[in-house]
C-alpha cells in the first residue's frame, strides 16, 4: 500500500499574538512544532503500512525549516521526505495550496491513500484535504476517528459528525482526514532518530513538478488577509473567595443581580 | 522579480521587520532590509510592522470572465434527515443583511429527498427564491454528490456570495465546491460585511486558535464563499405570512449524483444530554475532577441546567471521559451563553476552544489558574463541595 501523508509546519498558536502598540503580529521567538492534527494521520498512515505492507511518504510545503517535521516524521517510522518550497509556492490559500500538493502528489505516482490531520491549528480551515480530493479527483472521508478496514481497494471509517458517528466506505484511492481520537502517535526510537538524522530530504520547487504558475503561491490565490487585529478582551470578573457557603451565596446572589439563569 | 520588494529610498534600517520576521527572512545588509525569497512566505508581518511603509508586496491578479454576471446571496439550506438545520436559519438572518445591502436577491439551496414542504420554512425565514433539488438517491449526504450538485447549480445561475454552515457536513462539502469552481472560500467567519466602498465582502474569522482575527477577501473571484459556525450569527426572524417563493426545481442526471463513498450506517450518541456544539449551557471538567467517577456531579449539574458535558484535554486524555466531550485546539470549539469550567486551570489550547461563550463561570481551588483570568465569574475553592452546592441552588432557581 503505498500512502502519502500531508504535514505541516505551524507555530507554537499559543505564542502567537498581535503587538498592542502597533497592531502587528508578534511571532519573534516562536517555535515551530509539526500541526498536531498531523501527528495522528503519520501514526496512522504507518500503523497501516506495518500491517499490510508498501511505503509511507510525508510531504509538507513550506520554508526550507519546514524539513524539520519531516526529518521528525522519519524518525516515527515514515519511509521518506519531500519537501515542496519555492519563492513561487510563497502567499498560497488553501486553493492554491491544495493544488500545489495535488501536483506534487502526482509527480509522486501511485498512491492508495492519502492521509491528512482534519485542519492545521494555525489557519484552522480543514479545507486544503478536501481541496487535494478534487485536484486528484478522489474520494474523501474527513473526520475520521476510526479506519475500520482497508485492504488494496477499499476502506471502510468512522467519521464524526454532530449526532455521533457515520460509517463510511470508500473505494481506494482516498483522502482520509483524521481527528485526535484515532490512535496513539508513538515516540520516536533511537534508531528512528538516527534515520532521521540521516535521512535525504529532498526538495522540490517549480521546476520539480508539473504545474501552471499562475495557480501558485500569492498570485493562485483568490483570497487574500486584509488585516488582522486583536479579539476583543473580556473585561475582568467577578471572583469570590472563602468559605464554601459564603462563595455560593455571594455568587448565586451576584446571578440573580445580573439576571442570568432565569 | 519577486512579489515583495524593500523600497530602498524608504528604508530607514531601524530592523524592526527584521524582528518580526517568523521566517528569519530578513537581515540587514548596509543599513538596509534585504529579504531572502527562498526563506519568505509573504505572510505580510514586515508589511505591517514597518513603520515607514518600505515594504510592499504586489502581485498581479486576474479576474474571474463575466465577474459581474455573478449576483445574490446564496445560502445553503443543510437538512439532515428532514431537518432543515438551525445555523440555516442563522445564515438567512446574517444574508438578509448581505443581500439588502447589496440590493439582490436572498436565495436557499436544498438538496434532499422529498423535502419540498421544508421551502416554506425557508421562504418564512426571508428567502425570496429556493433551488430545489428533491431526488430519491439524495436523501442521505454524501460528499461528492452534494458537491457536484452545487457546483452545477452555481455555475449555471451564478451567485456572488454562498453561504454555508460550518457543521461536519458543510466543511466536508464546501471546500470541495469552492476548488471545483477555482473560488475562495474563507472557513468560521464570525464576522461579514459589505465593504461600502467597493461592495466586496469582508470575512472576518479568528485564526491561530483564536489569538488573532484576521479579515479576508475574495476581490477578483466569484462568488465569495463563506462557512459560519452554529450559534455565532443571529436567526432571521419568522414571517409566518410569507410561506411561498418562487421554486426553481433542478433535475440531476445520475453522473451527477454518483459517488465512490456510501455511508453503511449511522451511529447516534446514545447519551441524552445535549450536543455539545448545539448547547446553550456546558459544565466541563478538568484535572481537578481527578477521577472519572467524579464526573457524575459536572453530569448533574449539566442535566439541572438543561446543557451539555464538555471537558479539558486533560481529562479526556487520563481516560476519564470521551474525546467527543473534548473542548479545546485538539477538539471542539464551542460558544455557549453559558460555560462552566469545573477544576480546569485555563490551558491557552483550552482557551482557544471556550472563550468566545457568553459567559464564563470559573471553579478552580488555585486562585492563579489562568481561567480566572477569562472567566466572568470566578469561584475559588473546593469544587468538589461547591458544584454539589450550586446544583442545588440552581435546582431551586429554575423551578420557580
Amino acid at each position: 500500500m503505498n500512502i502519502i501523508v500531508c504535514i505541516k509546519q505551524v507555530p507554537e498558536t499559543t505564542e502567537v499574538k498581535i503587538d498592542p502598540k502597533t497592531n502587528t503580529l508578534i511571532r519573534e521567538g516562536v517555535d515551530s512544532m509539526t500541526n498536531p492534527f498531523d501527528l495522528w494521520a503519520i501514526e496512522e498512515g504507518v500503523q497501516i503500512k506495518e500491517k499490510l505492507g508498501g511505503k509511507v511518504t510525508a510531504l509538507s510545503m513550506g520554508p526550507p525549516q519546514a524539513e524539520q517535521v519531516l526529518r521528525d516524521a522519519i524518525a516515527v517510522n515514515v519511509d521518506e521526505g519531500i519537501l515542496l518550497s519555492d519563492p513561487a509556492f510563497a502567499g498560497a490559500d488553501t486553493l492554491a495550496t491544495s493544488y500545489t500538493l495535488a501536483q506534487a502528489i502526482r509527480k509522486i505516482g501511485a498512491f492508495d491513500l492519502i492521509l491528512c490531520g482534519k485542519q492545521a491549528t494555525d489557519g484552522d480551515t480543514a479545507q486544503v484535504g478536501p481541496g487535494i480530493a478534487v485536484h486528484l479527483d478522489i474520494p474523501q472521508i474527513v473526520f475520521v476517528k476510526k479506519i475500520r478496514e482497508i485492504t488494496k481497494d477499499r476502506i471502510v471509517a468512522e467519521r464524526m459528525v454532530e449526532e455521533g458517528i457515520e460509517v463510511v466506505e470508500s473505494s481506494l484511492p482516498c483522502l482520509v482526514t483524521v481527528v485526535k481520537d484515532i490512535n496513539q502517535p508513538r515516540m520516536p526510537s533511537l534508531r528512528g532518530k538516527m534515520m532521521a538524522k540521516k535521512a535525504v530530504v529532498p526538495v522540490w520547487g517549480v521546476k520539480n513538478i508539473e504545474v501552471d504558475p499562475e495557480k501558485l503561491g500569492l498570485q493562485g490565490s483568490p483570497t487574500w488577509v486584509d488585516k488582522v487585529f486583536s479579539p476583543p478582551s473580556r473585561s475582568k470578573g467577578k471572583i469570590f473567595e472563602g468559605e464554601t457557603e459564603a462563595v455560593v451565596k455571594g455568587f448565586i446572589e451576584a446571578l440573580q443581580e445580573d439576571k442570568l439563569l432565569q | 522579480m519577486s512579489a515583495i520588494q524593500v523600497l530602498e529610498d524608504k528604508c530607514i534600517g531601524c530592523k524592526i521587520c527584521v524582528k518580526t520576521c517568523p521566517y528569519n527572512a530578513i537581515t540587514m545588509q548596509e543599513k538596509l532590509a534585504v529579504i531572502d525569497i527562498t526563506k519568505c512566505t509573504l505572510c505580510g508581518s514586515c508589511v505591517d510592522a514597518c513603520p515607514v511603509d518600505a515594504i510592499v508586496i504586489q502581485v498581479e491578479r486576474k479576474r474571474i470572465e463575466g465577474f459581474d454576471d455573478y449576483q445574490g446571496v446564496w445560502v445553503f439550506a443543510e437538512q439532515r434527515d428532514g431537518v432543515i438545520q438551525p445555523v440555516v436559519y442563522e445564515l438567512l438572518g446574517v444574508g438578509q443583511r448581505l443581500a439588502k445591502t447589496r440590493n439582490t436577491e436572498l436565495c436557499a439551496v436544498l438538496i434532499g429527498s422529498g423535502v419540498s414542504e421544508k421551502t416554506k420554512a425557508l421562504f418564512q425565514r426571508g428567502a425570496d427564491k429556493v433551488y430545489l433539488v428533491d431526488h430519491p438517491k439524495l436523501g442521505q449526504y454524501v460528499d461528492e454528490a452534494y458537491a457536484r450538485v452545487i457546483t452545477k447549480i452555481v455555475k449555471q445561475y451564478k451567485p456572488e456570495i454562498v453561504l454555508a454552515g460550518a457543521t461536519a457536513l458543510g466543511r466536508a462539502m464546501i471546500p470541495r465546491v469552492a476548488v471545483e469552481l477555482k473560488t475562495g472560500l474563507t472557513a468560521d467567519c464570525t464576522g461579514l460585511e459589505i465593504d461600502p466602498e467597493s461592495g466586496h465582502l469582508l470575512q472576518t474569522r479568528p485564526a491561530f486558535g483564536g489569538n488573532i482575527m484576521a479579515t479576508i477577501r475574495c476581490e477578483n473571484f466569484r462568488p465569495q464563499m463563506a462557512t459560519v459556525r452554529h450559534k455565532v450569527m443571529t436567526e432571521a426572524s419568522v414571517n409566518p405570512e410569507r410561506t411561498e417563493g418562487e421554486i426553481i426545481k433542478i433535475e440531476v442526471k445520475d453522473p451527477d449524483i454518483a459517488s465512490r463513498t456510501s455511508i453503511l450506517e449511522v451511529i447516534k450518541d446514545v447519551e441524552e444530554t445535549v450536543k455539545l456544539t448545539e448547547a446553550d449551557i456546558i459544565v466541563s471538567g478538568g484535572r481537578g475532577m481527578v477521577g472519572p467517577e467524579n464526573f457524575k456531579i459536572i453530569t448533574e449539574m449539566a442535566k439541572v441546567l438543561g446543557g451539555a458535558v464538555g471537558a479539558s484535554r486533560a481529562a479526556v486524555d487520563a481516560g476519564w471521559i470521551e474525546y467527543s466531550h473534548q473542548v479545546g485546539q485538539t477538539g471542539k470549539t464551542v460558544k455557549p451563553k453559558i460555560y462552566i469550567a469545573c477544576g480546569i486551570s485555563g490551558a491557552i489550547q483550552h482557551l482557544v476552544g471556550m472563550s468566545s461563550a457568553d459567559v464564563i463561570i470559573a471553579i478552580n481551588k488555585n486562585p492563579d489558574a489562568p481561567i480566572f483570568q477569562v472567566a466572568d465569574y470566578g469561584l475559588v475553592g473546593d469544587l468538589f463541595q461547591i458544584i454539589p452546592s450550586l446544583t442545588e441552588h440552581f435546582k431551586e432557581i429554575l423551578k420557580k
